[in-house]
């Protein structure tokens, strides 16, 4: 079976206590598409990734992952599909070193110790931090922590990576650097994020989410011309897209 | 800062990464020979003060070969020396029958096995803590697991260092939080630390959860698995024989008292 593709087929969540999380999503990711998924807090995008790796089951309709329904019977596959990276790399790393950390994953996938070993240098290489591998997580810096979360995916294979802010508290050098990184991969994306400036660079589409629904499903580009669709989505145009104020009183308002 | 005892802690990795003939010693090795010791020191009777002193060789080599800060070490020991004085700090109380005189001083059974209990707590607590600067936390518990110890123990043993550093920032910040907020007191009322200790208690079961998924996104089905071949060499094995016989003759030979026979038999 085909894991790259990602349908969800109106999906509605609400939280023990009331809260509702999307109420009627739907939209269908293809091999090899990068999709952002943007909107303000809360406004539904963890949420949404909670259900495209089951940790979350919707009360009505259904997440298709490589054209198979999402259940308890094939959670395990889908989840060896589809990499997750948490918004907070010290969620994600767990283990006491870099090295443990990236072979946690292969390891429980039952692989033999020269393929475990050769995955994890193999994906600390591709993102640049194979000198972290004996260090302790938790002596990482920011950037080195989020690197080292990408790699301990990577390093299981998936047909799909799912990230949650990956660009969120990094600096601009880190940020960049990430953004050329991912640029690199041949799979699947899909990125929760604030960040639209990112989203425009390793996105050609774009949800956007508003209060659990989806308000426009699109090419990035024309998305984010859209400036009354932004301003209902409590969105604001990307930096880059923004005119830069000529003289401080522009900004003042005066 | 509060702090300080804990970025201490990483500070063992520091020591731990480092290289010398102790180092280079297998971990399982190196944790037998402990556990051997501990269980030599604990087995003396309860008045045994002199029987100890030959022990001290065994930390004291640990420290000096394996070039360990001994100042770090006995920083750690006077943290954890107050529970070690509250354990035996009764026994002169209760036990004062008098069994040793020097000169004119009779000292009772309370004191001696106080300060037994003393010279017990220096010695275990000084050689685990060098077992793990030796060793580095982690690869005393792949040796645990190598030992077959159930794995619950050590997946908490691991995860509790692990943790340790993320749960003392968190505190951290919101004891800082609360100080920038609070003019006048500078002590913590019993109210505001109750709902400190709360709020960290409900962050911990959140990350708790989060990290659950993260560990399941990754296959997690109850056993932590470690990629790390251990290989145990005649060194290994040399180093375990050697002490394992001086901790037995030293706990049933005693050695003061012999090496005192000597010295009254060459100057009698």
């Amino acid at each position: 079976m085909s894991h790259h593709i990602v349908e969800a087929n109106d999906l509605h969540y609400t939280y023990p206590e009331g809260t509702v999380g999307l109420s009627g999503v739907s939209f269908r990711i293809t091999h090899g598409e990068s999709v952002a998924i943007v909107g303000e807090n809360g406004a539904g995008k963890s949420t949404l990734l909670l259900h495209l790796n089951g940790f979350l089951s919707a009360a009505k309709g259904e997440v298709r992952v490589g054209g198979y329904p999402l259940n308890s019977k094939n959670l395990d596959t889908v989840r060896r599909a589809v990499g997750m990276v948490f918004q907070n790399p010290d969620d994600q790393l767990f283990m006491a070193t870099v090295f443990d950390d990236v072979a946690f994953g292969p390891l429980n996938r039952g692989l033999a110790g020269a393929e475990v070993e050769e995955r994890v240098l193999q994906a600390l290489d591709t993102v640049g931090a194979a000198h972290l591998k004996k260090r302790p997580p938790y002596k990482l810096s920011q950037g080195e922590k989020r690197s080292v979360a990408i790699a301990t995916v990577l390093a299981m294979s998936p047909d799909i990576l799912v990230m949650d802010e990956p660009t969120s508290s990094l600096d601009p050098m880190s940020r960049t650097r990430l953004i050329k990184l991912l640029k690199t991969f041949r799979h699947t994306k899909i990125i929760a994020t604030h960040d639209l400036d990112m989203a425009m660079d390793l996105c050609e589409r774009t949800i956007v989410l508003h209060r659990g629904k989806i308000t426009a499903d699109g090419p990035t580009l024309r998305l984010f011309q859209d400036e009354a669709l932004l301003h209902s989505s409590s969105l604001e145009k990307p930096l880059r897209m923004q005119e830069c104020p000529k003289r401080s009183e522009d900004i003042h308002g005066e | 800062m509060t702090s300080q005892g804990f970025s201490d802690v990483g500070y063992i990795d520091t020591i731990a990464a480092g290289d010398s003939p102790l180092h280079r010693i297998d971990p399982r090795a190196k944790l037998i020979t402990t556990a051997a010791f501990i269980a030599t020191v604990v087995s003396f009777n309860k008045y045994a003060v002199l029987g100890l002193v030959p022990f001290f060789s065994f930390p004291i080599i640990l420290i000096l070969l394996g070039r360990i800060p001994a100042g770090y070490i006995l920083r750690k020991l006077l943290l954890i020396l107050p529970f070690a004085i509250l354990v035996g700090i009764f026994n002169p109380i209760f036990d004062r029958a008098i069994i040793y005189h020097i000169g004119p001083v009779g000292i009772s059974g309370g004191w001696i096995s106080f300060i037994s209990i003393l010279l017990r707590f220096v010695l275990t607590v000084t050689s685990a803590l060098a077992l793990v600067a030796l060793t580095g936390f982690n690869s005393v518990c792949l040796a645990l697991e190598r030992f077959k110890v159930p794995s619950p123990f050590i997946v908490q043993l691991m995860f509790l260092y692990r943790y340790m550093f993320v749960l003392t920032e968190e505190s951290e910040r919101m004891v800082r939080a609360r100080a920038v907020r609070s003019f006048s007191g500078r002590t913590m009322h019993f109210k505001t630390f109750v709902s400190l200790i709360g709020h960290l208690l409900l962050r911990t079961l959140d990350r708790a959860e989060r990290v659950y998924r993260a560990m399941c996104c990754r296959g997690f089905n109850g056993d932590i698995r470690i990629l790390r071949s251990l290989r145990i060499s005649l060194k290994d094995i040399v180093f375990v024989i050697i002490w394992v016989v001086l901790f037995i003759s030293f706990r049933f030979w005693d050695a003061p008292l012999k090496l005192g026979e000597l010295v009254m038999g060459i100057f009698p």
